[in-house]
């Protein structure tokens, strides 16, 4: 059990290690987004509902670590022409909670967020509750898991090919 | 235009080297394509694997249309149009389930799972009327191959496998996959929306011309062999069955590899359980065959796309508007194989995926490109002078060469011009 004092304090290093991410991935900063990631990274983006098992049914993103840096190469070559030229990105989130302390020790936190994004097609707005877990790495907080619901994932979805 | 050409017209604007762009951008033609091609040829609608039990249904869709696939209680397959008899609600609301009936929420009339009309609130107040005349509508004919089901809204015309033709052997080169012999659509759906009309998604399937350029970004970073199958050394080709149906048959290819696995960038060694399962299936020499050929990439019209490991089926929802529905083919008996199957296909296609959102990208910039008149044709002239026939008497060309688009377009002319 945290202290009130350390609890405050890890909110605050939690909060703003997700507004980091927030403003990299709006900005395009691809490799410092990367870096946010521990080696054992897995990124998911469910399709068709909250709880699907991805090991028996289609995501729209369910990367492991190795796939999360090939995404990332595709994005860095500047011919991946769904991003070339780049949407236009900025995300507000909010509601961060910090959940119940994972087996293992990684911290477990919660947000919603809203994107704007504004590509050559038209404006879209994608909305989404985002599960996170975080872990100390040599004394810096990485991202070990993050699983993004988007609310209209049950629907048709126009490209997504930025990073959410 | 906004007028739809009268009969002897689509020749003006389809001819064989080039077509019109209005044709892709006008509503009066997609009005027209609603019924002179969705509402009336052969449309793939769902597979047998997705209502394996009594009662299961599964909720799918004819162009704008939803249309509920049920296996009834004797275990035929229906597709039910999803629209009450009485005052047009929609009677089923979820994606898929199990149900012997449908009630509409409106006025409560239920509806047995192979659509006949059971009940209704309040009966007395519909004395002496016969019930059986108030069914939901249905898809006129409904057939499979293999386990994939198709619909046609025509009491009459060709029956499916006349409709398939030389196509047909492109699914059984498909099932030969499993050790059991069939595919399974088991592993859910991405469906992926684009602003651009279906046409522009339909050619692109067996368009051989664009991966070198399109998805260069994909095949540089992940060290792929795929660029190459369409590069200009290539022996794969572009093949035009007839009836709208295309391929890109890389066989040529893998069979110079002469390596079981290749076509999937893998091999034997990774894939043991399932190799062993096809050679007790198939014997050795017959498995070896099957896994070198790799599976087929076919384009049936006019929505159903095998793209090797997953398939697409293509709905339009308006002029500039369709949704791609893609899955990972899983084969019977393949667990290990299914895995790398779903995992692959998650990578590439879907809103994020690595190589689709790339065409998809294509597809919207086609459609705002094709709104200038001027030029006002798609040229589509790539190896006409250098198609040729094959052993069965199928045009082919060179593996870049737009034998696939003339052969659709020839296609949707007959079926335009048909009144």
């Amino acid at each position: 059990m945290l202290s009130r004092d350390s609890s405050a304090t890890l909110a605050s290093a939690v909060t703003a290690f997700i507004y980091k991410e927030a403003r990299l991935q709006d900005e395009h900063a691809y490799e410092a987004w990367e870096a946010l990631w521990t080696d054992d990274g897995v990124y998911w983006v469910p399709a068709n509902g909250d709880d699907i098992d991805p090991e028996k049914e289609m995501s729209i993103i369910y990367d492991n670590r190795s796939r999360i840096s090939l995404r990332i190469k595709q994005l860095l070559t500047g011919k991946r022409h769904t991003q070339t030229p780049q949407s236009r990105l900025r995300r507000l989130v909010s509601n961060i909670e910090l959940l119940d302390e994972q087996a293992g020790g990684d911290i477990s936190v919660a947000s919603n967020s809203m994107v704007f994004e504004s590509s050559l097609r038209d404006d879209t707005i994608w909305a989404a509750r985002n599960e996170y877990r975080l872990r100390y790495v040599d004394g810096e907080l990485r991202m070990a898991y993050k699983k993004v619901i988007l609310v209209n994932n049950e629907k048709a979805l126009f490209t997504l090919s930025f990073l959410i | 235009m906004n007028v739809v050409p009268r009969a002897s017209q689509w020749g003006e604007l389809i001819r064989p080297d080039r077509v019109h762009g209005s044709l892709y951008s006008d509503p009066a033609i997609f009005e027209a394509e609603l019924q002179n091609i969705w509402y009336r040829t052969w449309v793939y609608v769902g597979h047998e694997s997705e209502v394996p039990n009594a009662n299961d249904y599964v909720v799918k869709s004819i162009g704008p249309q939803s249309v509920i696939m049920t296996r009834d209680e004797q275990g035929k397959v229906n597709l039910l149009l999803n629209r009450c008899s009485h005052r047009g609600n929609q009677v089923c609301s979820y994606d898929k389930g199990n149900a012997r009936s449908f009630t509409c929420p409106f006025h409560s009339w239920t509806f047995a799972n192979d659509g006949r009309l059971v009940g209704y609130a309040f009966p007395d107040g519909y004395e002496g009327q016969d019930k059986s005349k108030l069914a939901l509508g249905r898809v006129t004919r409904v057939q499979s191959y293999r386990g994939f089901v198709f619909g046609s809204f025509a009491a009459e015309g060709p029956d499916l496998e006349e409709h398939l033709g030389g196509a047909a052997e492109t699914i059984d080169r498909l099932v030969r996959f499993s050790p059991e012999g069939e595919v399974e659509v088991t592993a859910g759906f991405l469906k992926h929306r684009v602003k651009a009309n279906w046409k522009f998604i339909l050619e692109n399937e067996c368009d051989g011309y664009h991966p070198a350029f399109v998805h260069s970004s994909i095949f540089g970073v992940a060290d792929s062999a795929i660029g190459k199958l369409y590069g200009g050394a290539s022996t794969a080709v572009t093949r035009d069955y007839g009836n709208g149906h295309t391929e890109i048959d890389l066989r040529p290819e893998f069979r110079k590899r002469d390596t079981p696995m290749s076509w999937f960038g893998t091999t034997e060694e990774r894939l043991p359980d399932y190799t062993s399962r096809m050679k007790a299936a198939y014997g050795d020499q017959k498995a070896r065959e099957i896994m070198i050929d790799g599976t087929p990439h076919v384009m049936i019209f006019p929505n159903l796309f095998i793209a090797e490991i997953q398939m697409f089926v293509i709905q339009p929802l308006a002029v500039d508007d369709s949704v791609q529905h893609v899955t990972a083919l899983q084969f019977k008996g393949a667990p290990d194989m299914n895995r790398r199957l779903r995992q692959q296909t998650m990578g590439s296609v879907g809103p994020a995926g690595l190589l689709l959102a790339d065409d998809s990208e294509m597809y919207e910039r086609c459609h705002r490109g094709v709104l200038a008149r001027n030029p006002e044709w798609i040229f589509l002239g790539r190896g006409a002078k250098r198609e040729r026939q094959d052993e069965l008497g199928f045009k082919v060309g060179h593996v870049t060469d737009e034998i696939p688009s003339r052969g659709i377009w020839r296609h949707y002319r007959s079926l335009m011009e048909a009144v």
